[in-house]
């Protein structure tokens, strides 16, 4: 901290609670819903802006004839923002729910594009939705193929919890049996269209491969605990991203955060920067948090008996990597080194499409918000490829709008006829793929560059290696494979070489394990060396697995916060 | 539809990225743009070239959705200073052009004529676009299509009386039977 005299430490037990949370994401709004429902007074830090349900979502009514340059990011604000506006999802209708470049800058030695949306909700306003769950495969390939550390936890050891996650927030899907993807407490799920339905049969007689519909956290069906938390069905807008009046899908501003206030036992401290964990040499423990208020530059120090770090992937390595002590001065928890290293991601580099024919007298009814999903079929049972890990394929087909059929010139009432009529039938692939964590990609604090507020600068130094090649090449050619298959022409297949980070499946740094010699966090997710400190988020992850991490975040969280729970009650802690 | 479902649609059906919507920005472009080079005259122009290509029929057409002026808001705030000389001068030739072949403006040629400048224009553009390699500014015909359906098709009008269009659509079926003449579908 630059100025440690204007540290506000007056007051010490109107800044105390049983609990802080750091960050008000899609794992932070987790913590502070179960910490609450048992009875902890909670602090949530959250270093943006406040978020309310609805009131704060100023465009989700808005038709797209309403917007300036009809939603389109004008030139200037693309010019200022290169990195953000890079962004899936970023549009002048979610442009609010994401940072501008200028205000948190950080060090990129190799190409690394950190997306990140600083507010009550963090990204869980604008994620992607996708909720399959992990499997054994994943859990116990660093083991059986020799790569990080073994997961300290099976597949056993969270499915309850994503049991307990997937009723509270409502997760679409179709139970399938399959062996990669475990079905899940699903609500009624999305059928699928005729060209899909045509590829799944196709998939499962040539391939024996899953195509299936796909698992998102959309309230399908409400039940009584949705209504509960006044969210209702999901109405098929397809406009998610810019906050759902209806709650149709989750966020922690719509499910978690309300429910946890209902308590009476929530704070939300917006605009609150975390500095460092407080760490008490004589007790051995953390005892709170430094915070810096953002729009004045106030420090804080608030204290409680148990910290959850939910700050996002890196932003916890950088807190947790600022958080120096003389018992700890490589950053807390830190004596083997490890901290920030083995940051890992997903691998979006392979996409793909294709025509159909056929199916010219079918159709759907409205656009839907979910995506079809090909499960994992690489590397399951035994080590199959020239690469380590496996992918999973997102896919979905559709009629082209504005299609041309031919006619030429392209102008005049028979052309506007014509496109305003549906299309061929396209289907498209593109993947998300296990990386591999290595101590080389990794990130540190900045020796001499520090933020506005005086923290230290992020170093991001994370890159692409061979293994990732292999399997982008490996996608192409099955992916292209199962389409021929399926009786697509003209396909068309793209390696988007974007840099890592645009998948904004950033995780890692403080990996869980066994060893306290070659990890961070217990199987508990407490720092080995600080155990009334939690981590919950991307940061904790061993491996990267190749299923949608949002979800097993959330469950992870909720096991480990009422795994919190039951040792201050029996006073453990 | 949504804004880059859209643009997908666009660029596949004009053979060319859609200029200004580019999300991944590609080098550092001049300072000191001038802004609201368009006059009155100009977005008439537009709209007389943008109703050309998507007239009224039993529906509205560009000029009813006020195709014109978005093209000359969208062009001012959304294109590089390059793209927008490219569409400038375009515009001066397809002038030109309409003089030449009929001796006089665009806006006063009989609908016939104007398509008949317009599909000549057109065919130039194909040939030009498919010569260019790497990257390239399209023809400025390829730029005034990819503005007029980008324009049109955010429209009001566009959306809900040409596609099919409900506000709160409600429940989704994965397989209908399609029949000829149903329009696509906008969200």
């Amino acid at each position: 901290m630059q100025d440690t005299a204007h540290i506000n430490t007056n007051g010490k037990h109107t800044h105390t609670y049983d609990a802080i949370v750091i960050g008000s994401g899609i794992s932070g709004g987790w913590a502070a819903k179960e910490l609450c429902e048992h009875g902890l007074k909670t602090l949530v830090l959250e270093r943006g802006r406040d978020v309310k349900h609805i009131i704060d979502y100023p465009t989700y009514n808005t038709p797209p004839w309403e917007f300036p340059y009809r939603g389109h990011i004008a030139r200037e604000q693309r010019k200022k923002n290169p990195l953000i506006s890079k962004a899936a999802g970023y549009a002048a209708d979610t442009a609010h729910f994401f940072i501008e470049d200028a205000d948190h800058p950080y060090v990129q030695e190799k190409p690394f594009d950190w997306i990140r949306g600083y507010q009550v909700g963090g990204k869980s306003l604008t994620w992607g939705r996708a909720c399959q769950r992990w499997s054994d495969f994943e859990f116990s390939a660093p083991q059986r193929y020799g790569y990080a550390v073994d997961w300290p936890i099976r597949y056993e050891d969270v499915a309850p919890w994503y049991s307990h996650v997937e009723r509270f927030i409502g997760v679409c899907g179709i139970k399938e049996g399959i062996e990669s993807m475990p079905d899940g407490e699903f609500l009624p799920g999305y059928e699928l269209n005729c060209v899909e339905q045509h590829i799944k049969d196709v998939l499962w007689k040539k391939f024996k491969r899953h195509y299936v519909s796909g698992r998102w956290a959309h309230i399908t069906q409400p039940q009584e605990i949705h209504t509960q938390q006044g969210r209702g069905q999901c109405q098929n807008r397809n406009l998610c991203m810019r906050g759902c009046p209806y709650g149709g899908y989750f966020s922690s501003v719509t499910s978690t955060l309300p429910w946890a206030q209902k308590t009476g036992n929530l704070t939300v401290a917006p605009h609150s920067v975390v500095h460092s964990i407080i760490y008490d040499e004589e007790k051995g423990r953390a005892t709170g948090v430094r915070v810096i208020n953002a729009q004045t530059n106030e420090a804080t120090e608030y204290f409680a008996r148990i910290i959850f770090v939910n700050a996002s992937a890196l932003n916890t390595n950088l807190i947790l990597l600022n958080s120096t002590s003389d018992r700890f001065p490589n950053g807390l928890g830190n004596d083997n080194g490890l901290l920030g290293k083995y940051i890992c991601f997903h691998n979006y580099r392979g996409n793909m499409g294709g025509d159909f024919e056929g199916f010219k007298d079918k159709y759907y009814r409205v656009t839907r918000p979910v995506e079809c999903i090909i499960a994992n079929y690489r590397n399951l049972h035994r080590q199959e490829t020239d690469f380590i890990g496996g992918y999973t394929i997102f896919s979905g087909a559709y009629r082209e709008k504005l299609s041309d059929k031919g006619i030429e010139p392209m102008l005049g009432a028979a052309f506007k006829e014509a496109i305003s009529e549906p299309g061929t039938w396209g289907a498209y692939m593109y993947m998300q793929g296990e990386t591999i964590p290595k101590a080389s990609n990794h990130v540190r604090l900045s020796p001499d560059q520090r933020d506005q507020w005086g923290i230290p600068l992020l170093v991001t130094s994370v890159g692409y290696d061979d293994n990732d090649e292999k399997m982008v090449q490996d996608f192409l050619e099955q992916g292209r494979v199962m389409l021929e298959a399926a009786g697509a022409v003209n396909i068309r297949t793209n390696d988007t070489k974007q840099p890592p980070g645009l998948d904004i499946h950033e995780m890692g740094g403080a990996r869980m394990g066994h060893d306290p010699a070659t990890s961070l966090l217990n199987k508990w997710n407490q720092l080995h060396h600080c155990q009334n400190v939690f981590v919950t988020d991307g940061a904790c992850m061993t491996s990267t697995g190749n299923q949608s991490p949002s979800i097993l975040y959330m469950a992870l969280t909720a096991r480990a916060a009422n795994y919190a729970v039951e040792r201050l009650k029996k006073a453990e802690m | 539809m949504n804004r880059r479902e859209l643009l997908k649609h666009i660029a596949v059906l004009t053979g060319a990225s859609v200029v200004g919507a580019d999300f991944f920005l590609t080098g550092c472009a001049p300072e000191g743009k001038t802004a609201g080079l368009f006059s009155a005259a100009d977005v008439a122009l537009l709209d007389d070239i943008a109703e050309t290509i998507i007239p009224r029929t039993t529906t509205p057409g560009a000029r009813d959705a006020q195709t014109g002026a978005f093209i000359a808001d969208f062009v001012t705030h959304c294109y590089d200073d390059d793209e927008e000389k490219a569409l400038i001068a375009g515009l001066a030739a397809l002038t030109a052009a309409a003089k030449t072949q009929h001796n006089r403006a665009f806006g006063k040629l009989k609908q016939t004529e104007q398509l008949e400048v317009l599909s000549k224009i057109a065919a130039e553009a194909k040939v030009y676009n498919e010569q260019q390699t790497g990257d390239f500014i399209p023809h400025y015909f390829t730029l005034l299509q990819q503005l007029t359906l980008l324009g049109f098709f955010t429209s009001e009008q566009g959306y809900t009386q040409v596609l099919r269009y409900e506000m709160i659509p409600g429940p989704y079926e994965g397989c209908v039977d399609y029949k000829n003449g149903e329009k696509a579908w906008a969200n």
